[in-house]
């Protein structure tokens, strides 16, 4: 059995726009106005804080990683002695690096491919190698979307630990969100769901005698899926959002949904995939219908990040009474007691929508949880 | 407010007043009042509980209660017969020496590092228990054998994903309206008729009410009425034809002369510990056990916890944790698979000390001598006139119906003739199976002796005339 | 001549004790039978018995008789009583420790004298089916305690039958189902509204009974919603199951209202008292409007846990209520006690007979032993003890009382590690094994944690000042090891009875074994 492997990479520029005020350092222009405020990148830092955690253990892993400030600075400094791969443009380091560190990684076929940015650079690594290598976010940069981070330098060493010790085993699939900024630089904000990775986390080490232990992420999804689908009535269209508990819905009925998209089933069957609003509206017509979704990204956000084909209009068209929010227990815990948020973009529906809603958690499961109009990101 | 007490308790090291009033200093606080700003006046008792004064001294309370626990008069003042679900056997000290040892009595929810001991004792029993049923999977115990019971109906009913129970309708009224209640919303129980002459479950009617909708068909060997089940073969193929689990319900005391339903077919096996190194207490002594095959979708169902043994870092060292701790649902039904909490865990750690103590050569002996005995006792009340021993025909174990229709006499006077010639008779079983008459339910076990029996029968004779 | 105790103290202060748990390496008991050995020897049928019957077996048919005897361990009995005796040394209860770190445990002192009592033979030697007349005094110890609980809680009726908290949990959905049922509205009340913080048995066991389970969050400073409860109720709100205080240690102030809410929509309200320890002659569920309640006995009411059971879970109600209680309850008519069996729409019977009656007994005499004004002074210590404890635990780093900041507490506290984890990585439970090496354990919280890096502490009213000082000493201490030494406490235990356990095996089931000859099994067919 030989050693583990562990890839890394480092995104110089991450976190740059945070300490300066600025929404974002993605892009050149940004990255240079930042530089000259004379900000500085804080993703060494915390690599370094998350490498430190590694060091009981870094005879018996290789790292491999990009050159300077991409990785390898940083490992050294820790005294680790890493594999370097690839060739950078040390001081000029973009998106396409990221990506290309990625891919290098991957085809060495590392155990995990641990980076340390923000959701730009979850957004690069997926879109460079998508969701098949166990991934993990060390959390550098200032937005923070996406549901693959853990939740801070020192607990992201840990797991990586853990995991390559074979002493956490589970990976979950959790979201990769992106902030728009060429429409946030226009005054309007959005959110993409770009995709999943599969990061690796922890559930207790330890068992007690008194209490049973929560059932695993995928035995809640398919209970939820089993209590929505014994619901189903005859002839009424069902709208799903993305998400990997409405994937499961689907699964449920024997369907494959797309996962990033809406799509809309009726009597078991899948009447339209991956629709926007426009198609929505025109299904809706007429028909009696329900919209099932679920919270997207770490924000603990049922509409208007990730799921805006799901528009104001639908919403009216369909009813509050008719949406359904379903959502796993674990996700729901990890929003750390912070209400589910909507941003639909329209003051009116958003205000309808808030209050308390419940949310279907499981086969006759429900929870009564708060509803928060928010503005920001 | 805090009068300051006369009483130092002690119980309650920190009652001592000083220690109090620096402690309340030392957290800022007037009185302990402060700590309960969150209850609502209108909701503050503002007078003491109107309840007894109290017993301070433990002279006291020890006179107090001993002198109320006095009138009652035990099974050792008096010559028992009684059995029904609760048994009097020998425990033997050494059970009593193990579990009055404060360190399990007191134990609680540790770890398996910290509470190693526990974890080892208690899946020693479940290995010992492992070999007494011939089953690979045994529980951490539940509250006592009708738990066992009614849980077992719904794992089948979880596992096949079918909604009905066949249940014999010899079976204890008690325990029937428990299985109803508990296995109410997902399993609908129905009784099966019994043969007349053995009391044995009519396999007739078995065929006729079993189906694509039957979860379980169970039985209990030997039944609540004391007769051995003979066809447990027979029940066990009729189950299996239609896809139902084959729940057994059984005596784990019997299990040493007798043989154990996994090997006629038990898919899921379950009965009461409190035989097996239990005293009486008044039925305070009951648990429960459940048994499986080591098959991943029964380790699943099990609402209990199952405790398994692993490595340490260190070579040879055992470990013992949580098997299969995230269970996920194989179940077509996505019902809630019970709750998990305390329950009997200390008799469970009693049990193992008593197989250890009988081991499989005690265990034969107690068997076929309480089988000897019985069936001694049945030769000697048959001779009495107007007495039917045993009702039912066929093998026994330790209990009989015992018929007194020709005698002309109830039960109620029988037993209260026994009574004041010190020996407490049968249970009565006229209300619970009015079908068979004035009858009662005898219990012999390797408690009785030959003289013991023979008193029996010569009061029973007297009484009868 | 030299004073050697001053060394167990630094600047007045008492040092760490240099722990070491009990580690026997014990073989499993099957290790070590010998052939031929006996533990003890079983009374011989006299020869008059075997001549006339015969053979026993002979009635049997040929495979009912045992042909292979169970592979029982064969010792001898001071070896089985070696065995376990060791095993018992291998464990950290109430007796040995400082079990304040068990919180909703209630893990008081058990004394023993109610033990002794219990364990009488007035109690142990006496069958539940005996003649009425013959056991008055059993009787009377539990219509007695009855009427203490009766007092203690303003209800009107209990029952003494389940077998511990969730069985009464499940007792009173029971009565709840049946109540609706008999009002004919069994089918449409098909809800039960509970809280995340309140017991997870009262979720678990309202599901087992059918119902489907809405679970309220509480507000930003962790107290239960109440706009929520409003949102939540229904014509299909069939009960509210709530524990107050709950697991965080918290009282509910409004909850007068939470029961006005759903009596307004026709659900009935039981008061999960598991943690009444806090509350006892403070407050009560019967003024609170409460339709029922239950009690731990093996944790308010002092009897021992008997490393899980046995156990009794009093579960009382409002007189309207009474007719649903399992049966037999005892009743007594100025003479004489007597079970009675005819409560007109009794929920049945859960187990064979009456409960854990010696549970009951020792439950009984402590509470004679404390009167009024005891029970009074348990709660005053136990919620004293408990902030005493709370503040000393703000005073470590890294550690904070989520919810209600800066009020106090009830009596337990549910802690985060959380900052502590952030910065060093360290996790709650490797702090609660490290601690371990020092003679204490705690428990984290149900699961699935909502407070993170979770650790409950309830200290009762048994432990006195210093053992409350040394406990948290202990947890500061590990706290700044976690902080210069991690790798210590990450790989800890390192004095307890076993090092580091692997866990891997327990989630395979081609090696997972739960009975030793499954194990033995399973490493030969490895071995293949």
């Amino acid at each position: 059995m030989g050693k583990k492997r562990l890839g890394l990479i480092v995104n110089p520029v991450a976190g740059i726009g945070g300490r300066v005020g600025l929404k974002g350092s993605d892009g050149a222009e940004i990255q240079r106005k930042a530089l000259e405020l004379g900000a500085v990148p804080r993703s060494n830092e915390r690599a370094k804080e998350a490498l430190a955690v590694l060091s009981p253990i870094a005879g018996d892993v290789e790292l491999i990683t990009y050159p300077a400030e991409m990785g390898e600075d940083v490992a050294r400094e820790c005294g680790l002695e890493p594999r370097v791969v690839g060739r950078i443009e040390s001081g000029q380091t973009t998106a396409e690096d990221t990506r290309r560190a990625a891919r290098a990684v991957e085809e060495l076929k590392v155990d995990l491919l641990a980076f340390v940015g923000g959701d730009g650079t979850a957004r690069d690594i997926y879109e460079a190698v998508g969701g098949d290598v166990p991934a993990l976010g060390i959390p550098a940069g200032v937005k923070i979307h996406s549901a693959v981070f853990a939740t801070s330098p020192a607990t992201a060493g840990e797991l990586v630990v853990s995991y390559l010790g074979g002493r956490v085993s589970r990976l979950r699939e959790a979201e990769v969100m992106d902030v728009d900024e060429d429409a946030f630089r226009r005054g309007v904000l959005s959110a993409r769901l770009y995709g999943y990775l599969r990061v690796p986390f922890r559930r207790s080490l330890v068992q007690s005698l008194k209490t049973a232990s929560s059932p695993m992420e995928e035995a809640s999804q398919s209970a939820i899926a089993a209590e929505i689908v014994g619901r189903m009535e005859r002839g009424c269209l069902y709208i799903l959002g993305p998400g990997t508990t409405t994937r499961a819905i689907a699964s449920h009925l024997g369907l494959t949904k797309t996962l990033l998209g809406v799509d809309v089933v009726r009597d078991g069957e899948i009447v339209a995939a991956d629709v926007g609003e426009s198609e929505l509206l025109e299904l809706l017509r007429g028909a009696q219908a329900r919209i099932i979704v679920t919270p997207i990204g770490g924000q603990g956000f049922i509409l208007g990040r990730g799921n805006q084909q799901i528009s104001p209009d639908v919403i009216r068209q369909v009813g509050k009474e008719n949406t359904i929010v379903v959502s796993t227990s674990e996700k729901i815990h990890s929003l750390r007691g912070q209400a589910l948020l909507v941003d639909t973009g329209d003051r009116g529906v958003d205000e309808m929508l808030c209050g308390y809603v419940r949310v279907v958690t499981g086969y006759a499961e429900e929870i009564l949880y708060r509803v928060s109009c928010s503005g920001k990101t | 407010m805090s009068r300051s007490r006369a009483v130092v308790y002690p119980y309650i090291p920190n009652s001592v007043p000083q220690v109090k009033q620096q402690m309340l200093e030392a957290v800022g606080a007037e009185s302990t009042d402060d700590f309960y700003e969150d209850v609502p006046e209108s909701l503050r008792l503002r007078k003491p509980l109107d309840l007894p004064p109290p017993l301070l001294s433990e002279y006291a309370l020890k006179r107090h209660v001993e002198g109320i626990l006095s009138k009652n008069k035990t099974c050792g003042e008096y010559l028992s017969f009684l059995g029904a679900g609760c048994y009097q056997h020998h425990v033997p000290a050494v059970c009593d020496e193990i579990n009055q040892r404060g360190e399990f009595l007191t134990a609680y929810a540790g770890e398996p590092y910290d509470d190693h001991g526990r974890f080892q004792a208690l899946f020693e029993y479940a290995s010992m228990m492992g070999e007494l049923l011939n089953m690979d999977v045994v529980n951490v115990p539940t509250y006592d054998g009708y738990q066992a019971a009614a849980t077992s109906i719904r794992m089948a009913a979880r596992i096949t994903g079918r909604g009905e129970a066949l249940v014999p309708d010899t079976i204890c009224p008690g325990k029937l309206s428990k299985l109803r209640d508990y296995c109410q919303p997902a399993v609908e129980i129905k009784l099966v008729d019994h043969e007349r002459q053995t009391g044995n479950l009519d396999l007739e009617d078995l065929k006729a009410k079993v189906s694509g909708r039957t979860a379980a068909v169970y039985i209990e060997n030997p039944a609540y009425l004391g007769f051995i089940e003979t066809h447990g073969g027979e029940v066990s193929s009729i189950a299996h034809e239609s896809g139902a689990q084959f729940v057994g319900s059984v005596d784990p005391m019997s299990l040493g002369v007798l043989t154990p339903p996994a090997d006629y077919g038990a898919d899921i096996v379950c009965g009461d510990l409190q035989p097996l190194g239990m005293h009486m207490q008044f039925g305070g002594g009951q648990a429960g056990f459940i048994a499986t095959r080591d098959e991943e979708r029964y380790v699943m169902e099990y609402p209990s916890r199952l405790f398994g043994i692993a490595p340490t870092r260190v070579d040879g060292e055992y470990g013992f944790g949580d098997v299969a701790y995230e269970r996920t649902s194989f179940a077509v039904r996505e019902e809630g698979k019970e709750w998990v909490g305390t329950a009997a865990a200390l008799w469970g750690i009693t049990a193992g000390v008593y197989l250890a103590l009988m081991g499989p050569q005690g265990l034969a002996e107690i068997g076929e001598g309480i089988m000897l005995r019985s069936r001694y006792a049945v030769q000697q009340m048959s001779k009495l006139e107007g007495v039917q021993a045993p009702v039912f025909q066929g093998p026994h174990f330790q209990e009989f119906v015992v018929g007194f229709e020709g005698t002309g006499k109830t039960v109620e006077e029988i037993n209260h003739g026994l009574l004041v010639r010190g020996i407490l008779g049968g249970k009565d079983l006229s209300k619970e199976f009015p079908e068979l008459g004035n009858c009662a339910l005898y219990c012999v076990t390797e408690v009785h002796t030959k003289a013991d029996i023979d008193r029996l029968v010569e009061a029973l004779g007297e009484v009868v005339s | 001549m030299e004073d050697i105790t001053r060394h167990r103290y630094e600047e007045g202060k008492p040092r760490l004790r240099r722990f070491h748990q009990a580690r026997w390496d014990e073989p499993i008991i099957f290790e070590l039978s010998r052939q031929g050995q006996r533990g003890i020897l079983v009374p011989e049928v006299e020869d008059e018995i075997r001549d006339q019957v015969g053979d026993a077996m002979a009635s049997l048919p040929d495979y009912m008789c045992r042909k292979q005897p169970p592979g029982l361990p064969e010792l001898s009995q001071p070896q089985v009583l070696r065995h376990y005796v060791r095993l018992s040394q291998e464990n950290l209860g109430t007796d040995v420790n400082i079990d304040v770190g068990q919180g909703t445990c209630t893990m008081k002192y058990s004394p023993k004298i109610n033990d002794a009592l219990a364990r009488a033979p007035k109690v142990a030697d006496l069958h539940p089916l005996q003649d009425e007349d013959t056991v008055q005094g059993v009787l009377e110890i539990m219509y007695r305690f009855e009427q203490i609980l009766k007092e203690i809680s303003g209800l009107d009726r209990f029952s003494l039958q389940p077998g511990a908290g969730s069985a009464a949990i499940y007792t009173n959905v029971s009565v709840i189902r049946a109540y609706h049922a008999k009002r004919g509205e069994g089918e449409r009340r098909d809800e039960i509204i509970t809280t995340i913080f309140s017991h997870p048995s009262n979720a678990a066991c309202a599901k087992t009974a059918g119902y489907k389970v809405i679970t309220l969050y509480p507000d930003e400073d962790g107290y239960p919603d109440l706009e929520a409860l409003k949102v939540a109720v229904s014509e299909r709100t069939a009960g509210l199951l709530i524990t107050n205080p709950e697991d965080t240690g918290i009282f509910n102030p409004r909850i007068e209202e939470f029961v006005n809410v759903v009596h307004e929509a026709g659900g009935l309200c039981s008061y999960d008292q598991a943690n009444a320890n806090g509350v006892l002659g403070i407050t009560r569920a019967g003024e609170a409007g409460f339709d029922m309640c239950h009690f731990n006995l093996h944790k308010t009411f002092s009897s021992p846990h008997g490393c899980g059971g046995p156990a009794v879970g009093a579960t009382g109600v409002a007189q309207e209520l009474a007719g649903f209680l399992p049966v037999p309850v005892v009743d007594f008519d100025g003479q004489r006690y007597h079970l009675n069996y005819e409560l007109p729409d009794s929920v049945g019977k859960i187990g064979p007979f009456y409960g854990v009656v010696p549970v009951v007994v020792k439950a009984y005499a402590w509470a004679m032993s404390m009167g009024a004004e005891g029970l009074r002074e348990v709660a005053e210590i136990a919620v004293l003890n408990n902030n005493y404890l709370l503040q000393k635990m703000l005073e470590i780093p890294g550690v904070c009382a989520p919810y209600a900041r800066g009020k106090r507490r009830i009596e337990q506290v549910r802690y985060s590690w959380e900052e502590l984890g952030r910065e060093t990585g360290v996790h709650s439970e490797e702090i609660g094994l490290r601690a371990a090496d020092f003679g204490v354990h705690y428990w984290t919280s149900h699961h699935p944690f909502v407070v993170p890096e979770p650790c409950t502490l309830e200290p009762t009213e048994s432990y006195s000042r210093d053992e409350l000082d040394e406990y948290a000493a202990i947890l500061a201490h590990v706290a700044r090891e976690a902080r210069s030494d991690p790798e210590l406490v990450k790989t800890a235990p390192h004095n307890s009875t076993v090092h580091t356990i692997d866990p891997t095996p327990l989630d395979d089931p081609d090696q997972w074994a739960t009975t030793w000859r499954a194990y033995k099994r399973k490493v030969q067919q490895h071995e293949e």
